[in-house]
């Protein structure tokens, strides 16, 4: 699946395309098949957000959106060497969902 | 410490000013990201893998108690309660909003500081020996000089868009401890004939080409050293390639035209510029010079210090280093405690340092290349106390250049430039050598890691260096040995096929394992690896 990334323009918070929005949750990332672009170019010239891009992304057994490659799952999470900045601060095995 | 005039402080406020415009204008939706871009680099705002980033200047890793508290602030009031020190002596914040990023700047600028060129296709900020001015073999105080070529390069016109970025490091001692050759320009101050003088380096660097500098001129007079510098950057402006960012560094060029070409060049601009009169007068150099007059010591000290407490005595043995001046004493404060995040201090931790800098140490600090903080001036009489106090906050670790002070760039936790993440890999390297005995037994080791070919964390120079690569979609190490970025200075050498994450851990530990059987009286590590060579390391790393 391909799923579409970026950055909040003011905050900076790596959020992702939902269909109908913005989620800073990639578990909330629809596939957006060949419309990636189109979709990055409306969204941007909005300001709804910055530098967005298409990215390779997988669903794992029970559904659960994750991107395909390591750098794109650090960023949706958050530094694996602080998961109490990530996106699951209680959850101590978050980071086992990176590698 | 230096001390802004009014135009140093006229041109920083009128900067925040227009970064403020100019950030209302791309919220606002009046600039475009594509123009928005270039300027907030130039400001120091960059966007990263998680959020924006702002990489703030520390000017030859000097700084007051003041700035530190300011710095202290921003971590507490616009990001998340802590700051990472890096390479480059400067300090970066991971979790900016593009909103609060003018306000940052004017806080910074209240207090002297800022971001500008440190980022960008310029002369980025001058770093220097982290020992200036307290050392008992420099020959000269380099701070003057690394003064003198901030304000030089700050906002220099001709200088804003060269082919790459641009380092300058400056030394005035014959121990390195700034990496000096491995820099765009590399400076030793000198004595001939009981004249201070420039030594100069051109061509150094790590990234994905790296090469020693060699020296294109073995003194320049103190009061020419800009003019010199001048043509050393008009060659590079003229000529550096633009076609090609990875062959686009002052390296490339030097290394491709010859060092005899190159330094016949620069002599033949050099003539020039020193007919146009733009060295500062000796008035200006005599200004900037005496702010780094020594402070007021106290004379009639006792050198001795009760060792009685065998942790303090330990701390003292790797941390604390010799002073000039009798009864004082040079405290490496340790930004690695083991497991914890290379060169990360949280809001408290600063604070902590400026409060003990202000009490201590003449109310000053300084940022190390190697993400450690230095308190320059403390009585021998109060190291204890002094030690105590960091202890109660976790930077008493007693590791200074031992395999624990690992130098680590943010790598793939926080950089979108790199492959491999670095920290978790320093991080367990510390704590698989975390018995301090150990440590000492295995003697001076710098381990550097870097997450990408860039080398922020300088693999190239550490005895053991470790680079990530990305191989396939996993996180794979190549290990390096060999290598220094001090006197001694030497590039590493790849062993041979990567590890994964543990095994580069188990890798370092069989390469130390080597040393120790190998090493003879006296040896370092890096000393066994010159003499015995690469073959008994692959057989042990490899069989």
């Amino acid at each position: 699946m391909n799923i579409l990334t970026g950055n909040d323009l003011a905050t900076g918070d790596v959020i992702w395309w939902t269909g109908e929005g913005w989620s800073i949750h990639v578990n909330d990332a629809v596939d957006v098949g060949d419309k990636g672009a189109e979709i990055a170019q409306a969204e941007s010239a909005a300001r709804r957000v910055n530098e967005a891009y298409v990215i390779e992304g997988e669903k794992d057994n029970e559904g659960n959106v994750r991107p395909a490659h390591i750098k794109e799952r650090i960023r949706a999470l958050g530094p694996t060497v602080r998961l109490d900045l990530s996106l699951k601060p209680a959850d101590p095995n978050a980071g086992n969902w990176v590698i | 410490m230096y001390q802004y005039d009014t135009y140093d402080q006229a041109m920083v406020d009128a900067r925040v000013a227009e970064f403020r415009d100019q950030t209302q204008r791309r919220l606002d939706g009046q600039l475009s990201e594509a123009q928005f871009r270039p300027l907030r680099l130039m400001n120091g705002l960059y966007l990263q893998l998680h959020a924006y980033m702002l990489r703030v200047a520390v000017p030859y890793g000097t700084l007051s108690s003041k700035q530190m508290h300011m710095l202290a602030h921003i971590a507490r009031q616009y990001d998340r309660d802590y700051g990472h020190f890096t390479t480059r002596q400067n300090i970066q914040y991971n979790w900016i909003k593009l909103a609060d990023a003018p306000d940052i700047l004017a806080d910074l600028a209240s207090v002297e500081m800022h971001a500008i060129q440190t980022s960008g296709n310029c002369i980025r900020n001058i770093s220097s020996d982290q020992f200036a001015g307290v050392s008992a073999d420099e020959i000269a105080d380099p701070r003057p000089l690394a003064e003198l070529l901030r304000q030089w390069s700050s906002f220099h016109p001709e200088f804003t868009y060269l082919p790459r970025k641009f380092k300058i490091a400056v030394i005035a001692s014959q121990e390195d401890r700034a990496a000096m050759r491995l820099h765009d320009i590399g400076i030793e101050l000198v004595k001939k004939d009981g004249e201070i003088g420039a030594r100069v380096f051109v061509g150094g660097g790590m990234g994905r080409t790296p090469m020693v500098a060699p020296e294109i001129r073995a003194f320049v007079p103190f009061a020419e050293v800009v003019s010199y510098l001048e043509a050393c950057l008009r060659v590079y402006n003229r000529h550096g390639r633009r076609d090609n960012k990875y062959k686009a560094r002052i390296k490339i060029l030097v290394h491709e035209m010859g060092r005899e070409e190159y330094t016949r060049q620069v002599e033949e601009e050099f003539a020039h510029m020193k007919t146009l009169g733009l060295d500062p007068p000796l008035a200006e150099l005599e200004r900037i010079a005496a702010h780094f007059a020594p402070p007021p010591y106290e004379t009639g000290l006792s050198d001795e210090i009760d060792l009685s407490d065998r942790d303090f005595a330990a701390w003292v043995s790797t941390q604390v280093k010799p002073h000039k001046v009798p009864g004082y004493a040079i405290v490496n404060i340790s930004l690695k405690p083991i497991g914890g995040i290379p060169g990360d201090a949280s809001s408290a931790q600063m604070d902590l340092m400026a409060d003990l800098a202000e009490k201590y140490s003449f109310d000053e600090l300084r940022v190390t290349h190697a993400q450690n903080i230095v308190l320059a001036h403390v009585k021998k009489a109060d190291l204890y106390a002094l030690w105590k106090a960091l202890e109660e906050a976790d930077l008493g670790t007693a590791n200074l250049d031992l395999i624990s002070d690992i130098i680590a760039c943010p790598g793939l936790d926080y950089c979108s430039l790199a492959n491999a993440r670095s920290i978790p890999v320093a991080q367990k390297i510390a704590e698989r050598f975390s018995d301090l005995g150990r440590q000492k037994e295995l003697g001076e080791l710098k381990l550097k890691i870097s997450g990408c070919i860039n080398a922020c964390g300088h693999h190239h120079a550490g005895n053991i260096g470790i680079l990530g690569v990305d191989r396939k979609g996993v996180e794979n190490y190549q290990l390096l040995l060999g290598g220094s970025g001090a006197e001694d200075v030497s590039l590493g050498q790849i062993t041979g096929p990567g590890f994964d994450e543990n095994g580069i851990v188990d890798a370092v530990e069989k390469a130390t394992n080597v040393y120790l059987a190998n090493r003879t009286e006296g040896e370092r590590f890096v000393d066994t690896f010159r003499r015995i060579g690469m073959a008994p390391f692959k057989e042990a790393l490899y069989a």
